[in-house]
């Protein structure tokens, strides 16, 4: 039995890197600065070892040489899921160059939500360590950020020490349209965020109140979406008068038609603030499954972010016609790959074409993929990087045991080579 | 394997050749003078009329870090006039503005270069700075991390710790990011502007710690002299931008106190304020005080007509400079208590008065500093232009009667802000050489680069002589990096994976203590796993780090 401190996670977001590990054989046990998101991460059992063409038993070779003979006979092939480290995000990029699939990472539908406003005005956007030491006022907008990450408040807010506040848990919380799902946000002095309840569908609408409102504005109306104008211009005097404030959200939360105007509006809010005496920031959730590692490595290797096709050639992006999903449902693609390194519970999309399956051993499936090749999990079975929400910050994954399971970048590597 | 380079017309102003008809052998990679007789030469390469120069080093190019990431992805329209298509040897990919990173190692090749120099490296976004470049093909990369708006700096100025302590935390992190070099932004001014100051001049003090960019300047020039760096500390200065920095310029010149300083895209740096338009050149000013003091270098960030995108680390200016996004979109972020980013798309047309007198002040430059040797040739890439622009720039350098044919199609006033139109000189073929060769490899540091001598790697470009320097600069014959032959009339034939050069200056191991402390107190990670590890780039059998000499230190 080895313990294994300042272990960091692939799994939550936002790279936690204090976990404290005991491995024993196969066996990994978080004993320390575990959460409901990391601990049944790390500690999920090694089930299949063996790779399998059509429910079979083979070796790694046979494997890796039907999928590339699926690859090579398909006409518009897809590289699905992308929810790996960085080394398997560029084994993805080679396979996909090589082969002319779309790449597309399995959360860029909520993604694009960002990557529109991103692209057609652009942000004021921050990291995890400058909220934890400036941050004396959060704005959470449509997101249960306990539920995102259980450990957010204790880990950067309600932090003992902060290099620029006096007492950290005299920051102010406000939560716009969701509310929280328990008490993280309660600060150590026991004072309770402040909560504005409307519907998801109703933010638009909420948040170009409160711009408005900011912009010193004349609103007549009294309420908006059941939220009373005063509260909201409560609100906007509270952000001009913070120091740094901040304005949270998850792109992935905001599951409604055009959310990404929404964006654009509390972006654009967050540039007004810049503009009157005092700084605010924006901050963006997400990470999860390897999607900014997806997005960071698409993009220095393509230019584009992770949805994009290769089948001219060169890179194509369109956050909207690549649509994995769609282009399945529609007939557009032939084959699959899909790429899911750390979630067992992430089964590729049910579709009616060859499938290859490169995921995390454990995988469970309604219907047995034409090739099933299952691999470590980085940051467990072998080293890596994965970046972390913000997008800034790479962390280092460790090997933690060894398992004899190749990575995601060895298969994917040889599938290429194979092509 | 046995080179042999025969009859070619030799500029290296490393080893003091210029222009003499010379054959030249390359064993196993670097150069040999007098290969064993009985050894067969496994290929021989006429180049009898050729131009042979050692391949170029750039020494200041955005080309690898999170702030590149950014700029791709803001500007996918960009990107979509210029596809680049896979071969069975290259992979496919976008250029323009900001490429993807395997077009930039070919299109780099393509024009002869070998080596790239990332200048803003922040400690925390080391990881992705070296991912990206060990994705850029061929050429060899390397970078100078940033210090001056970090906090913890800033917290060890305040508490008046000792030069020594310092010394250590500049060497401890030159180590952790895998540095060849350190690089300063608007001193202080990033971390000012998070206490929402909008500017700082070069003896302002930020309103939290109370310290001047002049005393942060003084620190780091200091530190990295006394740990042996070769590089001197590379200086984005103050008020980059702003009509009037000039003055702002000479100052910090002259209050370094003769430490070796190199100051960076000075162009942006040389404004007055004189004229109807309240906008004028300071270049023949900032020329001139380059040329009196020895210890000064500079490479120029000339600017380029047409689209491109800025990306920087200075947010303080990025973020007054906004409302010229062209197109309107861009990006800032404050960074992990340790730096940050601006980008901003740009569009510097030659009908601007601003753009064309900017684009004039940056030849001044170029063409009033002396000594070739203390000053580089680049565009800032992306900021002033891509630097696929470069054999446009070294056309106007080397061309006169070009450079002014091109004078007179710019904004009418501006023509008549520039004394340009009455300098004669003309750039050589020598001189080139030791601003893209010679002198970029001493001014990095790099031991066995940039020289055709015996003993360096064989890097080596062949150009075509040609009247059109445009033309002979953007197509060589051949590029050789470490002698494999990557590329034959300006087409990548065969690629390669360059190597990282870093330093690795010695620190007290205390200085870690503290250090934990404070990632332990304030940070978002352990400070063990803050540090790359060498492993990082070379587990992947492609990567490699080579580490450089440093001065003796006393």
């Amino acid at each position: 039995m080895t313990e294994i401190t300042e272990v960091p996670s692939p799994f939550c977001g936002v790279g936690t890197d204090d976990l404290t590990v005991q491995v024993d054989g196969l066996s990994v046990k978080v004993t320390e600065n575990g959460c409901t998101v990391n601990s049944p991460a790390f500690e999920q059992a090694i089930t299949d070892t063996s790779a399998r063409v059509h429910g079979k038993d083979v070796t790694l070779e046979e494997a890796v040489t039907k999928a590339a003979d699926l690859l090579r006979a398909s006409n518009q092939p897809i590289m699905g899921g992308c929810a790996t480290d960085v080394n398997g995000m560029r084994s993805v990029m080679a396979v996909a160059d090589k082969a002319g699939a779309v790449v597309d990472n399995m959360n860029f539908t909520g993604a694009r939500r960002n990557f529109l406003a991103l692209q057609d005005t652009g942000w004021m956007n921050t990291t995890l360590a400058e909220i934890k030491n400036r941050c004396d006022y959060l704005l959470v907008v449509g997101v249960d950020l306990e539920g995102f990450s259980p450990r957010f408040f204790e880990q950067y807010l309600w932090n003992k020490e902060s290099m620029f506040l006096e007492n950290t848990s005299n920051r102010e919380i406000v939560y716009l349209g969701k509310a929280p799902s328990g008490d993280a946000s309660t600060s150590p002095a026991g004072v309770k965020a402040k909560v504005l309840e409307c519907a998801d569908a109703d933010l638009p609408e909420v948040m170009e109140v409160l711009r408005a409102l900011v912009k010193d504005k004349k609103i007549v109306a009294e309420s908006v979406s059941g939220i009373a104008t005063s509260e909201l211009r409560t609100i906007a005097e509270q952000l001009k008068a913070a120091k740094y404030s901040v304005v949270t959200w998850a792109a992935g939360a905001l599951n409604f038609d055009q959310a990404e105007l929404t964006v654009q509006m509390l972006s654009e809010m967050v540039k007004d603030i810049n503009t009157m005496d005092t700084r605010s920031s924006g901050f963006p959730l997400g990470g999860k499954e390897g999607d900014q590692t997806a997005n960071q490595v698409c993009g220095w290797t393509s230019a584009y972010p992770a949805r994009t096709k290769f089948s001219a050639g060169c890179p194509e992006y369109d956050p909207f016609l690549f649509d994995s999903n769609a282009m399945l449902d529609n007939g557009e693609a032939d084959a699959l790959c899909w790429v899911q390194s750390f979630n067992t519970a992430s089964v590729p999309p049910k579709a009616n074409v060859p499938t290859i399956v490169v995921a995390r051993s454990g995988m469970v499936f309604e219907k047995e993929p034409d090739v099933f090749i299952p691999v470590g999990t980085p940051g467990i079975d072998h080293t890596g990087h994965a970046y972390r929400l913000d997008s800034v910050v790479a962390i280092r994954l460790k090997k933690l045991r060894d398992s004899g399971l190749p990575s995601t970048a060895d298969v994917l590597n040889a599938i290429e080579q194979a092509l | 394997m046995l080179l042999k380079l025969t009859g070619g017309t030799v500029y290296d102003p490393a080893s003091g050749i210029d222009g003499q008809v010379k054959t030249l052998f390359v064993l196993d990679g670097k150069f040999i003078n007098h290969p064993p007789t009985d050894m067969p030469v496994d290929k021989e390469y006429d180049l009898k009329g050729k131009v042979v120069m050692s391949g170029a080093i750039d020494m200041h190019t955005h080309i690898g870090g999170g702030k590149g990431n950014i700029a791709r992805m803001l500007i996918p329209e960009d990107h979509r006039n210029d596809p680049v298509y896979r071969s069975d040897i290259t992979r496919s990919g976008c250029g323009h503005a900001m490429p993807s990173s395997f077009t930039t190692g070919y299109r780099y090749a393509e024009m002869g270069y070998t080596a790239g120099f990332e200048p803003a490296i922040l400690p925390i976004n080391a990881r992705q700075a070296h991912m990206e470049m060990a994705d850029i093909p061929i050429l060899d990369k390397g970078g100078y991390v940033m210090l001056g708006s970090d906090d913890y700096l800033l917290r060890m100025l305040t508490a008046k710790k000792d030069q020594k302590a310092i010394n250590d935390y500049v060497a401890w992190t030159m180590n952790a990011a895998k540095a060849i070099g350190v690089k300063v932004v608007n001193p202080g001014g990033i971390n000012a502007f998070k206490f929402n100051q909008r500017q700082l001049d070069l003896d302002e003090k930020n309103s939290h710690y109370q310290v001047t960019p002049r005393e942060i300047l003084q620190v780091l020039a200091t530190a990295v002299k006394e740990i042996g760096v070769k590089h001197p500390l590379h200086v984005h200065g103050c008020n980059l931008g702003v009509p009037g920095n000039v003055g702002t310029t000479l100052d910090t010149i002259q209050g370094i106190g003769g430490l070796p300083m190199h100051l960076t895209h000075i162009q942006f740096h040389s404004y007055g304020t004189e004229g109807d338009f309240k906008f004028s050149s300071g270049g023949a000013a900032i020329a001139e005080s380059i040329n009196k003091n020895k210890n000064i270098t500079a490479d120029v960030g000339q600017i380029l007509f047409g689209q491109t995108i800025t990306a920087s680390g200075d947010t303080m200016k990025q973020h007054s400079n906004h409302s010229y996004a062209n197109p309107n979109k861009w990006v800032t972020m404050d960074i992990e208590c340790d730096a940050g980013c601006g980008v901003v798309p740009f569009k510097y047309r030659d009908q601007n008065f601003v753009n064309a007198l900017q684009w004039a002040i940056g030849l001044e430059i170029f063409l009033l500093v002396d000594d070739p040797w203390r000053v580089f040739l680049t565009t800032d890439h992306p900021n002033g232009a891509p630097f696929t622009t470069y054999p446009h720039l070294i056309r106007l350098l080397m061309d006169k009667s070009f450079r002014n044919d091109m004078l007179a199609t710019i904004h009418p006033e501006a023509q008549k802000m520039t004394t340009l139109a009455s300098i004669d000189r003309e750039y050589t073929l020598q001189e080139i050489a030791i601003l893209t060769r010679a002198g970029a490899a001493k001014l990095v540091g790099l031991d066995d680069r940039g020289s055709l001598a015996e003993g360096a790697w064989a890097d080596i470009t062949v150009y075509t002589e040609d009247a059109d320097r445009e033309k002979m600069f953007e197509k060589p014959d051949y590029v050789f990096k470490d002698g494999e032959l990557v590329v034959v009339d300006g087409k990548v034939v065969h690629t390669t994976w360059g190597t990282t050069h870093i330093v690795t200056p010695e620190w007290d191991n205390s200085v870690e203590k503290d250090l934990q402390k404070y990632f332990d107190r304030f940070m978002t990670m352990k400070v063990g796993n803050f540090k790359m590890s060498n492993d990082e780039i070379t587990e992947d059998g492609r990567g490699s780090l080579t580490a450089h000499s440093l001065n003796r230190v006393s």
